[in-house]
């Protein structure tokens, strides 16, 4: 009994000082601290936790919603068996993986270059910090749609014109979205996710103690003895944290397949689920993918959820 | 060796600003040339080489406005999904993040990695039921009060946890020696709570505007014509018979200017925001 109605620690003194007749008036007050917890709880997992339980039952079933499909019955592992078999679906996997980890490395590795520059003080400082942020404020779909038809596009695309400009023979033809398809989403990608990263290496760096850095200058380190032994171990878990946060974003990442190629050569298993179920209505294999691309989150989720947890940890020391 | 350090330094002090204005100026290129394309008539927009000097003008914009297929409605919908899914979110998580930091209730730290966790799961995951649930159980397709809903529990963990960080900085002693002075618990909250989280919840408001306003596949999915966002029809302006590129990149600029606009007002706390509250 006392171990469910025990008030948080930080407000009310220890169990074993108060009386037993209060014990009641606890169970009545710690529900008055969790009710205004209540309304966030059951309407996120009402809205978000329900449909995976959903998904996760039609994984396991045969539904299609062709015209000329057969009725719902149980299918086992077979829709699972068809993800990993299906030569599209599992490009579909495996690109997910190329994808993220090439966007999220050359991203991290952009960004702590630009915020170890953005680090010092020098003349425009605040403009060129507020030109790095923009990528990452434009929506989306739309800087997806104009890589693709502005910037990308066979012909009449910035770069093949730019090339063109430059005299490379034969830059008009030069057809980056159907050639190299992921190459063209990691780049853009990488623009817009590099901004996010740096934003938060910078104020990492910006909370490292100036007069530990001066100090070790004074005492004959070298720039880049100072940058790996001092540095590097202050910023490493704001460079986790930005890996991370975008690794959980970009495995996501719907937008820009759609937006840039339309999934040639490059569906990711977002997209792979949405042509699943929008165009193809099979709805058994769709949930199936549903599903692998929850446990590959998952596993990321169990790095993220230490990391953050490290952050929060702190916190609560320095309180 | 002092001479070599000097030199160093000196070599230093030039090159990081060229370093840093060079990637500046490479990162802002294609925001540049998409707006310059969007101020070019749209048979100048889409030449091979690029028409640099061509004569500017704003017909694209105001063409987006007056054409048979306007962006208007798409632009009110995204308004209103995006406020009034933020005003829930901050219904919801201030309370929720009452109960997590000024009076924690038991196991308080759990609760916040349930939030996060159902933040880490894609999307996409759970979208196939969501979909046969609107449009064929409580049958309201296309329809912008299911975005709505939608919106509010994706922004709903970022939002506790970025409140949960804000009101955390609340000196808990204040709040004691006015519980002892005889405050009640909403005389504590307008006059000591409200005033110190009021930027936080400015910061919090501003992200989840941002992301709803972004969002593209639950609108791609659960909308076709009334309920349809801006984010959707920018798409729709993908019209190859014609040359379409200059009005494609209106539409896209259009609608990323209120989102350039609150993440330019809101850097300092952006960051905050984006890190879910765990870098100040």
């Amino acid at each position: 009994m006392a171990s469910v109605t025990a008030p948080a620690p930080t407000t009310v003194e220890p169990v074993a000082t108060r009386p037993p007749e209060e014990y009641k008036k606890w169970g009545r007050e710690s529900w008055k601290l969790r009710a205004p917890l209540m309304p966030a709880l059951v309407f996120l997992i009402v809205v978000t936790q329900l449909p995976f339980v959903a998904t996760l039952v039609m994984s396991f079933m045969d539904w299609s919603a062709q015209p000329d499909a057969e009725g719902r019955s149980f299918a086992g592992f077979d829709n699972f068996k068809t993800v990993f078999t299906t030569p599209a679906y599992r490009s579909a996997v495996l690109n997910t993986i190329e994808m993220t980890v090439v966007i999220v490395g050359v991203s991290a590795l952009l960004a702590l270059g630009i915020a170890l520059l953005l680090n010092h003080a020098f003349i425009g400082r605040g403009v060129v910090r507020t030109m790095m942020i923009a990528p990452f404020l434009i929506v989306p779909i739309a800087a997806a749609v104009f890589w693709g038809n502005g910037i990308l596009m066979t012909g009449f695309g910035l770069v093949d014109g730019v090339l063109g400009q430059l005299g490379v023979p034969g830059a008009q033809d030069i057809a980056f979205l159907t050639d190299h398809p992921k190459l063209a989403i990691e780049i853009e990608l990488i623009w817009q996710w590099t901004p996010f990263m740096m934003l938060i290496l910078l104020a990492g760096l910006q909370s490292q103690d100036p007069e530990v850095l001066e100090a070790a200058s004074i005492d004959g380190c070298n720039s880049w003895q100072t940058f790996v032994h001092m540095t590097l171990p202050h910023v490493r878990r704001y460079l986790e944290l930005s890996i991370v946060l975008g690794t959980i974003f970009i495995v996501q990442n719907f937008d820009t397949v759609l937006g840039m190629t339309g999934g040639l050569n490059s569906t990711n298993i977002p997209y792979a689920v949405y042509e699943t179920f929008y165009s193809a209505k099979d709805y058994g294999v769709a949930s199936a993918l549903g599903v692998v691309v929850v446990i590959g989150s998952l596993i990321v989720a169990t790095f993220a959820l230490r990391v953050v947890s490290s952050l929060l940890t702190d916190e609560e020391a320095a309180r | 060796m002092s001479t070599n350090t000097w030199n160093r330094q000196r070599v230093a002090k030039i090159a990081i600003p060229i370093a840093a204005w060079l990637v500046g100026i490479i990162f802002v290129i294609p925001i540049l040339y998409m707006v310059l394309t969007s101020l070019h008539a749209p048979h100048d927009a889409q030449t091979y080489p690029p028409s640099w000097g061509a004569p500017l003008t704003l017909d694209n914009y105001s063409g987006l406005f007056t054409s048979a297929n306007p962006i208007t409605p798409a632009l009110i919908n995204s308004v209103i999904t995006s406020v009034i899914s933020t005003l829930l979110v901050l219904a919801l998580a201030i309370p929720a993040a009452y109960a997590l930091a000024i009076r924690p209730v038991k196991r308080w730290s759990d609760a916040m990695f349930f939030f996060l966790s159902t933040k880490m799961l894609p999307m996409v995951a759970g979208i196939l039921p969501i979909y046969l649930f609107t449009t064929q159980v409580i049958k309201m397709p296309d329809n912008v009060i299911v975005l709505i809903l939608l919106y509010t529990a994706m922004n709903l963990p970022i939002a506790v946890w970025m409140m949960r960080s804000f009101l955390a900085e609340v000196p808990p002693a204040i709040i004691e020696a006015a519980s002892i002075d005889g405050a009640s618990t909403m005389r504590i909250l307008t006059r000591i709570v409200a005033p110190i989280s009021m930027p936080g919840v400015a910061a919090t408001s501003l992200i989840c505007f941002i992301f709803a306003w972004n969002e593209q596949l639950y609108a791609k999915v659960l909308t076709s014509v009334a309920a349809q966002t801006g984010p959707v029809f920018v798409n729709t302006l993908i019209q190859t018979e014609h040359a379409y590129l200059a009005e494609l990149a209106a539409g896209a600029t259009l609608i990323s200017l209120p989102v350039l606009i609150a993440g330019f007002a809101a850097q300092d706390k952006l960051v905050q925001g984006l890190s879910l509250g765990a870098v100040k």
